[in-house]
């Protein structure tokens, strides 16, 4: 119990610690929105020479589109969530000091980005999805049932998402420079996730590949349950299944790390 | 100092200070390399988007993908040259809260060039180089027949519209002197601009060409001069001179940028932030 | 220096009125007019060495802004070198030089020597006096050995050494220095003292800086101005603003043992802790005699004495404000 109210604080401090951006949410909307309508019209005029591309039809795919700017802060698709600060205290020898506390360090910094993620989703995902289900037509469920799977989803989605970036922070132990994982973090998040194309949409053999990394439990898995286009309870599995393996991973290069600190003597 | 000595006293500090980040990153060598590969690839991104639209459809808004990639080489390169010239301008806002803008000011050179070779990197030439590639095969494959005319209409095409995409920079570096934590509004501009001009008009609704085309007129970087190259009709039925137009309309927007940021710099030497 | 020489720094009911919003509830906002500097004159002759101190907030840096050309003045008549630095910012870039303690100009990753090259080429500073410059500044601030070292790699008091050369190497006429010493230790500011005052004496560089170390403006400034809410509320000898401002030093002292408060006029003891005793005694008191006087009555095993420092002075002096106190030295 005791513990969970720590992670709980931690989770808080998260959220707060992005509250305080305010201008630069707003900001942040303004940009997603623009990039929102753009991908809109360009959506539209590849499902209107090809109708029913991923199995979406027009409304499904102005959704995907709104969907994706909503998650693209919340679930750091190009980096910058707790990564950032992660990689700079391994990178200052902080690290060492963190590894001291009473805390376990992954679920710590899990805590921490899971507020911000929810930061990110109310004060700066909302807004451009709103904006999209006024001025465009959307396919959106009209049933909690629906809603609440959803609510599921984007939280395996946002574990599933710092379980990609744990792992990427944790090369800082190994690596001096951090702009080449930085930028890896970036390309794959960007392309992997479905933010240039709905998964669904890729063709032949990549498509298979790219629907089942991990990646794909990020925005494409959340979208088919949103728009009920899969079973639910197979999303949840594909999300865990991924979500368990990343921190077990995670687990793993973390223990090495530690090792590293010990034996170079932090 | 008349302007013309002013503008020529800003490209020497540009120099002088790109030249110092440049020998900068060049103390990390590895990571240069790296990082421009990286560049590469993540400014490639969108291509590969409309590569994978067209691994399902043989033409997007009635538009060819040779037809569309002459589209993109032209707005990735001129905005990757822009990006390479001024692309670190988003710095300004932070360079303000931790005080280090008025750094630059008490230095004998214009600041408007000090913030523009404010972290200059090579690393993007990345961008500038598969728009390039893209453009190049784009040109070869195209269906039209290469007037001398139209082949110079490319280079005319490119230095426009990097300044504009350039003014487009200046203009959101001003706009971060009144809202310091609003960088990322000028990127709904200038990533947004560079990603809509990937696209061909038809796809967008009409008040939205219209807005790129007489409010932003973004759409003189590529679109209505590839029209002319390309033989289509014109977006908004716009007169057939529309398509030389180009340089007169980055000349205003130059300008235009310039006097927003003249104004910008006043009122933070009056309000201090 | 002559009587009818124009001075180098004149300011003339200088104001500068910033227009501060400030959040009052979720979207409300008050405009509220806040004036950093108000009527603020004086002048600063060339050769001058000044220590323009006050609390945080008090104008300070408004100020230096101002006689740099950064920040525009509201009101008033502010020449430099006979310069408008407003209307002139970037003439008057070549006549001064500005030091910001806690903010280095030098390129990070670079060797020292580099950002030298750079101010050399920037500020066209002909080859022969850059040369000239650059062999006194790394002689006397004893730069040698960096000069070839990434700015990253030197400590904080090389680093604001380099710093201090990188301002000199156009030879201003004036050097703002904002915090030269700040974060320091004992002798890496005795270095920069020693070479400020070298520079002064010898090169008759005008210097103004603003500093909360007390022993900076005590060693380098035979004048000082100390400014607060915007308003000069001193100007003169340092003697002079112990004097104003009453200021006491503090003599700590160890006993062998608990004891009653010591009794030894005009100290009083301040605070007891144990056998360790605080006592207040006015600046210019002697505190030769006090510690004698107490060593003969009462069991002494250890003593220090702490000198007073900005905040303190400025704190009592308006504790005791007087309006004709600064009249009097203002004149």
């Amino acid at each position: 119990m005791g513990s969970g109210r720590l992670y709980t604080a931690v989770a808080a401090g998260g959220f707060r610690r992005y509250a305080t951006y305010r201008v630069a949410t707003a900001a942040g909307v303004f940009t997603n929105t623009a990039f929102g309508i753009i991908l809109v019209y360009t959506y539209l005029a590849l499902w209107d020479e090809k109708p029913h591309l991923g199995g979406y039809d027009q409304a499904q795919a102005v959704t995907y589109v709104w969907l994706g700017q909503c998650l693209y802060a919340t679930l750091a698709i190009q980096g910058g969530g707790f990564e950032k600060d992660l990689m700079a205290r391994i990178r200052t020898g902080e690290i060492a000091v963190d590894l001291y506390r009473p805390a376990d360090l992954q679920l710590w910094w899990l805590a921490s980005d899971v507020g911000r993620s929810l930061f990110q989703l109310l004060g700066r995902g909302v807004i451009p999805f709103v904006f999209g289900a006024v001025f465009f037509p959307m396919a959106l469920p009209r049933d909690v049932t629906t809603w609440a799977a959803f609510a599921l989803a984007l939280l395996l989605a946002m574990v599933v998402s710092f379980g990609i970036r744990y792992l990427a922070a944790l090369s800082a132990f190994w690596l001096m420079d951090g702009m080449g994982v930085t930028q890896a973090v970036m390309i794959t998040g960007v392309f992997f996730s479905g933010i240039v194309l709905p998964l669904n949409a890729f063709p032949g053999a990549l498509g298979e590949v790219v629907r089942v990394l991990p990646w794909a439990g990020q925005v494409q898995m959340p979208a088919d349950v949103l728009m009920g286009e899969t079973d639910p309870l197979g999303a949840f599995a594909f999300q865990a299944v991924w979500a368990v393996a990343l921190l077990a991973a995670g687990r793993l290069l973390q223990s090495a790390a530690t090792r590293r600190v010990v034996v170079q003597g932090g | 100092m008349g302007e013309r000595g002013t503008v020529l006293e800003g490209l020497r500090a540009f120099r002088l200070i790109a030249g110092m980040w440049v020998r900068s990153s060049m103390t990390y060598r590895t990571s240069f390399v790296v990082t421009m590969a990286g560049n590469l690839l993540m400014t490639a991104m969108d291509f590969v988007g409309i590569l994978l639209m067209f691994a399902q459809v043989d033409s997007l808004g009635g538009w060819s993908l040779p037809e569309i990639a002459f589209l993109y080489g032209l707005s990735v390169t001129s905005f990757g040259a822009a990006d390479l010239l001024l692309g670190s301008m988003d710095v300004l806002g932070s360079r303000i809260r931790d005080g280090s803008f008025d750094i630059l000011l008490l230095r004998p050179v214009p600041v408007l060039a000090q913030i523009g070779a404010d972290h200059f990197a090579l690393r993007r030439l990345g961008r500038i180089t598969q728009g390039a590639l893209v453009l190049g095969w784009a040109m070869w494959s195209v269906d039209v027949d290469w007037s001398v005319g139209k082949l110079l209409l490319v280079p005319l095409m490119l230095v426009s519209g990097a300044a504009i995409f350039s003014a487009l920079f200046v203009a959101g570096a001003a706009f971060q002197i009144f809202a310091q934590d609003a960088a990322e509004v000028q990127n709904a501009f200038t990533y947004g601009g560079t990603t809509l001009l990937q696209y061909p008009p038809t796809v967008f609704g009409k008040d939205f060409v219209r807005g790129v085309t007489f409010v932003l007129p973004l759409a003189f970087v590529n679109w209505v001069p590839a029209c002319y190259v390309l033989g289509r009709a014109y977006p908004l039925d716009l007169p057939g001179w529309a398509a030389f137009a180009p340089p007169l309309v980055a000349l205003v927007c130059c300008a235009a940028a310039g006097l927003v940021w003249r104004a910008g710099l006043g009122s933070y030497r009056s309000t201090g932030s | 220096m002559s009587v009818t020489e124009r001075p180098l720094i004149e300011l003339d009911g200088v104001e500068k009125v910033f227009d501060v919003r400030r959040k009052t509830g979720f979207l409300k906002r008050e405009r509220r007019q806040v004036r950093a500097v108000d009527s603020l004159s004086f002048t600063v002759a060339r050769g001058e060495m000044v220590g323009y101190i006050g609390p945080n907030g008090a104008g300070k840096s408004t100020t230096i802004k101002m006689l740099t050309g950064i920040l525009t003045p509201s009101a008033g008549r502010l020449r430099v070198a006979g310069i408008d630095p407003s209307r002139e910012r970037t003439r008057l870039a070549h006549r001064i030089g500005v030091v910001f303690g806690q903010r280095t100009t030098l390129w990070w990753d670079l060797p020292l020597i580099d950002s030298y090259r750079l101010m050399h080429r920037m500020y066209r500073i002909p080859d022969a006096r850059y040369r000239e410059n650059l062999d006194r500044c790394v002689e006397l601030l004893e730069l040698g050995d960096l000069l070839a070292a990434p700015v990253r790699q030197l400590s904080l008091g090389q680093r604001m050494r380099g710093d201090i050369a990188a301002a000199l190497l156009h030879d201003p006429e004036v050097l703002y220095l904002d915090e030269p010493t700040i974060g320091l230790d004992v002798i890496s500011k005795a270095k920069v003292r020693g070479f400020l005052k070298e520079l002064n004496a010898e090169l008759g560089t005008t210097v103004l800086l603003t500093t909360h170390d007390l022993q900076d403006i005590e060693q380098l400034c035979s004048r000082v101005m100390v400014i607060d809410h915007g308003r000069l509320m001193y100007d003169g000898a340092l003697a002079g603003l112990h004097e104003v401002g009453e200021s006491e030093r503090i003599l700590v002292v160890d006993l062998e043992r608990e004891l009653p408060p010591v009794e030894a006029p005009p100290a009083r003891v301040v605070k007891v802790e144990g056998p360790r005793q605080w006592l207040a005694f006015p600046a210019g008191e002697s505190a030769a005699a006090l510690v004698a006087r107490i060593a003969a009555e009462y069991p002494l095993v250890d003593l220090s004495v702490r000198e007073p420092d900005i905040e303190d002075v400025i704190a009592r002096m308006y504790a005791g404000a007087v309006p004709g106190r600064t009249e009097k030295a203002v004149s």
